[in-house]
């Protein structure tokens, strides 16, 4: 590994593998600077233990009072919740910006883990709509099959889904990685503008369509190529990363990452170039 | 935004009314304008059931104008006496509300088409369903105020789909409610949720082949569209993965017939749906929360994918 203490703040992150691509667009990326991090906190966050833990049964309650006892146990110090008959319903596990471990014991519906920054959560079932919807940071891993709009317009962390997921996954990301163990639909990296989305199955038509940036990995069949989305040399960096990426998801350890495809955006659109509308028409 | 939910037994019979019913309330939140119920009972198969109005609900939220319960009953009158033109006797009647019937009917041509016809040439009257296992159930309001007015709570059989509607492009009344009946087909019904885009090019090609348009509801037309393509000989199935092409828009509907149910989802997968299947049971809905009403216990559920389309027997 390289030696993060002597090298610049962007190189760090290219060093550790968390950027490879190259904007050619007006940008405002910022990296994250480790040395910097106690000076990133959220107003009201609570200091938990790992080790404490409870059950919260919320079978018979609304989703907005099973989420206020999740912040209440929070803020009795337990960092590490287990949910009891979760039962499909909507909206659970959302806005949690803090470090947490948060197991599932069951299915979510829509809109779970939605907004959050920092949790380590775990759904034993399955996940409806936009499950992890906005993530920040930290790692969700469902362990069945997901809805549609898996992961979108997520910033960050990581998100896991050992089963297939529906379409239009990672729509909109702007971050992050998505892991997916199956197959998934229509519409996967929909006008995604960074981050990285894995499937190790197939994957439905428009793959990729409209990104800006980022990149898709494919180890399956794909049904079709988006708009602007094209094919790019898998790299050894790539698969380096990849392994270690899917070790860590616990999926696919063995796969054979190096026949897998990768997908880029080919910045043919129009908002890729720097010209003003003006200097447009005078270029044409 | 609409919510769609559907069961089939494999094997056994049940009580899909009341099953159904816990499915569709709770979906209540995509929509309570109205709430239909398409149930397949256990019946002997010698007579049709026929499920028809002669009136609307006119209670309070309806598009509808009022009318004088006379009015209903000079209808039924008409209908009764065009039955009996037409040969069908009249095995047994109910009359659950004033504008609301069921009738089971000795009759033994097989052609519906010149039946139907005839039967919704009278004013005001329009047939909810016709077959010897169907019966299309419609009504304002959410799952469990309907199944109560209709008491379906105890209504045993082997299939069923059902629709919890959001009005959104056609009028609060039970003409546009779903399910649709499959008209002039026995014991063929279909429920949607999304929306048509191309619904006047196919109702217009569709009404010169002679098929019938009860309301304005874009829904309206898959029932009509399957109906014509099993006319011209495709089976249910076939005619559903037609539809993927013909049909443009969002949409993920159910069809049933006497024993099967099918579903399908556009090339877009814009419009959720939920699948859980065992050996013994297939139930799916909007959401999963449909499902859970009726099992409880974990279990593995799904989305299916875009362009899907998948058809199970009894």
């Amino acid at each position: 590994m390289a030696n993060l203490k002597n090298v610049t703040k962007k190189t760090k992150a290219q060093a550790m593998g968390m950027h490879s691509e190259v904007l050619t667009g007006r940008t405002q990326q910022k990296f994250f600077n480790p040395d910097e991090a106690e000076n990133f906190y959220y107003f009201g966050t609570y200091d938990v233990d790992f080790n404490k833990r409870t059950d919260l049964d919320v079978k018979d309650m609304t989703a907005a009072d099973a989420n206020k006892e999740i912040d209440n146990l929070m803020s009795q110090g337990y960092g590490t919740i287990v949910i009891k008959n979760p039962q499909g319903k909507h909206s659970i596990g959302v806005g949690i910006l803090n470090k947490l471990n948060l197991i599932f014991e069951g299915s979510l519906g829509y809109f779970g883990i939605g907004s959050c920054d920092g949790p380590i959560v775990r759904i034993n079932g399955r996940v409806g709509w936009s499950c992890a919807e906005n993530l920040m940071a930290g790692k969700v891993v469902i362990e069945k099959n997901a809805g549609s709009c898996f992961g979108a317009a997520i910033r960050g962390g990581d998100l896991i889904c050992k089963g297939s997921v529906g379409a239009r996954t990672g729509i909109d990301m702007k971050g992050g990685t998505i892991i997916i163990g199956g197959d998934a639909g229509a519409f996967t990296g929909f006008m995604m503008q960074r981050g990285r989305i894995i499937i190790l199955g197939n994957v439905g038509i428009n793959l990729g369509d409209s990104m800006y940036d980022g990149t898709i990995f494919v180890g399956g069949e794909i049904g079709s190529y988006g708009s602007d989305a094209v094919d790019a040399e898998l790299t050894k960096s790539d698969q380096d990363w990849l392994k270690r990426k899917l070790k860590v998801a616990e999926i696919g350890e063995n796969f054979d990452v190096s026949k897998m495809k990768k997908i880029v955006a080919g910045k043919k659109l129009w908002n890729y170039d720097n010209l003003e509308p003006t200097e447009k028409k005078g270029a044409i | 935004m609409c919510g769609i939910a559907g069961l089939i037994h494999r094997g056994k019979s049940s009580k899909v009314g009341h099953e159904l019913q816990g499915m569709l309330q709770a979906l209540k939140h995509r929509g309570e304008d109205s709430t239909g119920y398409a149930l397949y009972g256990d019946t002997d198969g010698k007579n049709f059931i026929m499920r028809f109005k002669v009136g609307e609900n006119v209670g309070e939220g309806s598009t509808s104008v009022a009318e004088d319960v006379s009015v209903y009953d000079e209808r039924k009158k008409i209908v009764d006496s065009y039955l009996s033109e037409m040969g069908a006797k009249i095995v047994k009647e109910e009359r659950i509300l004033p504008y609301s019937l069921r009738y089971e009917i000795e009759y033994n041509k097989k052609d519906l088409l010149e039946f139907s016809q005839k039967i919704e040439s009278i004013p005001g009257v329009e047939i909810l369903s016709m077959g010897k296992s169907l019966e299309v159930i419609k009504d304002l309001g959410n799952a469990k105020m309907v199944c109560d007015r209709y008491n379906l709570d105890k209504l045993v059989g082997t299939h069923a789909i059902g629709h919890a509607r959001m009005a959104t492009e056609s009028g609060v009344d039970i003409k546009s409610a779903h399910p649709f009946w499959g008209y002039p087909f026995s014991d063929v019904s279909v429920v949607h949720n999304g929306q048509l885009t191309n619904y006047w090019n196919n109702r217009r090609a569709l009404e010169n082949k002679g098929m019938r348009f009860m309301s304005e509801c874009d829904s309206e037309l898959i029932a009509v569209y399957i109906a014509q393509k099993m006319r011209e000989g495709a089976s249910l199935e076939e005619g559903m993965k037609e539809s993927l092409i013909g049909l443009d828009g969002v949409f993920t509907y159910f069809v049933a017939t006497k024993d099967s149910l099918g579903m399908a989802k556009d090339t877009m997968a814009a419009k959720p749906l939920v699948l859980y299947e065992s050996d013994d049971l297939v139930a799916m809905g909007s959401e999963e929360i449909a499902i859970r009403s009726i099992l409880p216990q974990e279990i593995d559920t799904y989305d299916p994918f875009d362009g899907e389309v998948k058809v199970w027997q009894i």
